[in-house]
């Protein structure tokens, strides 16, 4: 009941905060923000130590933990320009992860990694672990090792509210979908859709703008991303048809570090009402309904 | 070796599109460059306002910005489709421009002012003052930092990868999706565009030796 009352109250808060469209903020809403993010949902350990992990003795040393992230994916990993704040699923995972071996808010450091960087920051010891729509992939693991995956998506198509040309992958021959520079879906529609012409921006926001203006027919990444853009303007735009590749999102840590791997699987294995409840908080603000993915401890 | 091997297609076309931009913003940014060096040294004060303005105006803005504008801006004034390599062809020219229009200026400046009052005295008008006894002068005097100037050019280049010209400085973020590690990439990159450059420095000595202005 209270946990209802509590999703209830942060979708309440977001209706205001977006139908405030940035005026004067009232301290009620302000308020209610606070009990949706992380105290709330996951207690914050106490006394933790990880025996033999380097990613644990770093975060130790150093007495904070630093957090890959994205900061422009509305839904998953957000950054609010005016407030400072950081939302979204991925943010709460990594809060959660953070949490569970001891560290709380005030003692972790987010860095936004654009996709392209992201093993480098791990190999560097840049970051200690990154959860930001990270696909698990093979060629990955060769530089670096995944917890999880703690989400399944695809990649899916978003076209402006009017089109009724585009209902799926099927209707692509001669249209133009555009997504990040080199990203997985772009090569994806570069080979098995020769037909497709295609356009390439440094970030997802950037091909959001030119389907808005009409210079690109849709826009392509993984599904969670686009809900979250179709979330912020429903007037304008909508995700077609259903997820045509499966992504698995993992939790980007060390090369070898099975101790800290094994511990955040264990985290995402056991804490299925915890995840539940972040996603409730977050993505499952538009309505979509998806159960945890089941842990994958290679 | 494996990595640039193995994705050679994608080197190829990435440096394929970064010397079609180069080389066709290398010429409208030298024309382009030569009449507002000119205006900036004309004798009629709304003309050397114009290339002044421009110089300032351009100079001062960011390349990235630029690019921003064409590929965003431009879409927006409904002034007809062009493609995103024809924007950034156009953002480069333009910032290049002002860049050789300032270095001829400094050649021109080289000239002796006898060069200029002969040629009057003559009965030539400024243009052909201007492109036939300045502007020859001018440019041999420049080649060295001239040069630099399209160094910078072919450098610039890539930050038409954000704006959806898939050159050279595209290449890291594709090859880093299919999970080569981007120092190698990176590293594989920079060598081809010192060699790049190198050709540069070679054209250069070469007018340097041919144009010398004997003093």
């Amino acid at each position: 009941m209270l946990k209802k009352a509590l999703v209830v109250g942060v979708g309440l808060v977001a209706a205001l905060t977006l139908s405030a469209c940035g005026g004067s903020s009232d301290p009620a809403s302000t308020d209610g923000a606070d009990s949706g993010s992380s105290d709330a949902l996951f207690e914050v350990a106490t006394d933790f130590t990880l025996e033999g992990s380097p990613t644990f003795d770093a975060i130790d040393k150093r007495g904070k933990v630093i957090i890959g992230v994205k900061e422009d994916q509305p839904g998953l990993g957000f950054l609010d320009a005016a407030t400072g704040e950081r939302t979204g699923f991925d943010i709460e995972i990594a809060r959660w992860v953070a949490a569970s071996i001891g560290y709380d808010e005030a003692d972790i450091e987010f860095k936004a990694i654009p996709s392209a960087n992201r093993e480098s920051a791990i190999v560097n010891g840049d970051i200690d672990y990154y959860v930001g729509t990270y696909s698990i992939t093979d060629k990955r693991k060769e530089q670096i090792d995944f917890a999880g995956p703690y989400f399944v998506t695809g990649q899916g198509l978003l076209v402006a509210k009017d089109n009724t040309d585009i209902k799926s992958e099927d209707d692509l021959a001669g249209k133009t979908v555009c997504s990040a520079t080199g990203s997985t879906p772009i090569q994806n529609i570069k080979e098995n859709f020769p037909d497709t012409k295609t356009e390439e921006f440094e970030t997802y926001s950037q091909c959001v703008e030119a389907l808005l203006d009409g210079s690109v027919d849709a826009v392509t990444t993984d599904q969670a991303i686009l809900l979250g853009y179709a979330s912020q303007q429903p007037d304008e735009l909508k995700v077609v048809g259903e997820p045509f590749t499966v992504e698995n999102y993992g939790v980007g840590i060390q090369k070898g570090d099975d101790v800290f791997r094994t511990h955040v699987n264990e985290l995402f294995t056991d804490g299925g009402d915890t995840w539940q409840a972040i996603y409730d908080a977050t993505l499952g603000q538009s309505g979509s309904k998806v159960t945890q993915p089941e842990v994958d401890a290679y | 070796m494996d990595t640039l091997l193995n994705n050679l297609d994608l080197f190829v076309l990435g440096f394929k599109n970064t010397l079609i931009l180069f080389s066709v913003s290398a010429v409208f940014a030298l024309v382009l460059g030569t009449i507002v060096g000119a205006l900036r040294v004309s004798p009629v004060t709304s003309m050397r306002a114009l290339g002044t303005f421009y110089v300032n105006v351009i100079r001062n803005t960011p390349l990235t910005l630029l690019m921003f504008f064409f590929a965003f801006g431009y879409p927006k004034l409904n002034l007809g489709n062009l493609s995103f390599t024809t924007l950034a062809i156009m953002a480069l020219s333009i910032y290049t421009a002002t860049y050789v229009a300032e270095t001829l200026r400094s050649g021109i400046n080289t000239v002796p002012v006898g060069q200029a009052e002969a040629a009057r005295a003559i009965g030539l008008p400024f243009g052909q003052t201007m492109s036939l006894v300045i502007l020859p002068q001018a440019f041999r005097s420049v080649i060295p930092p001239m040069m630099s100037v399209f160094i910078a050019l072919l450098k610039n280049t890539t930050v038409a990868a954000g704006f959806s010209v898939a050159e050279a400085g595209a290449i890291r973020a594709n090859l880093s999706e299919r999970g080569e590690p981007a120092i190698i990439v990176l590293l594989w990159v920079a060598l081809i565009f010192i060699l790049l450059v190198g050709i540069l420095s070679v054209l250069q000595r070469r007018l340097e030796k041919k144009w010398k202005v004997a003093r």
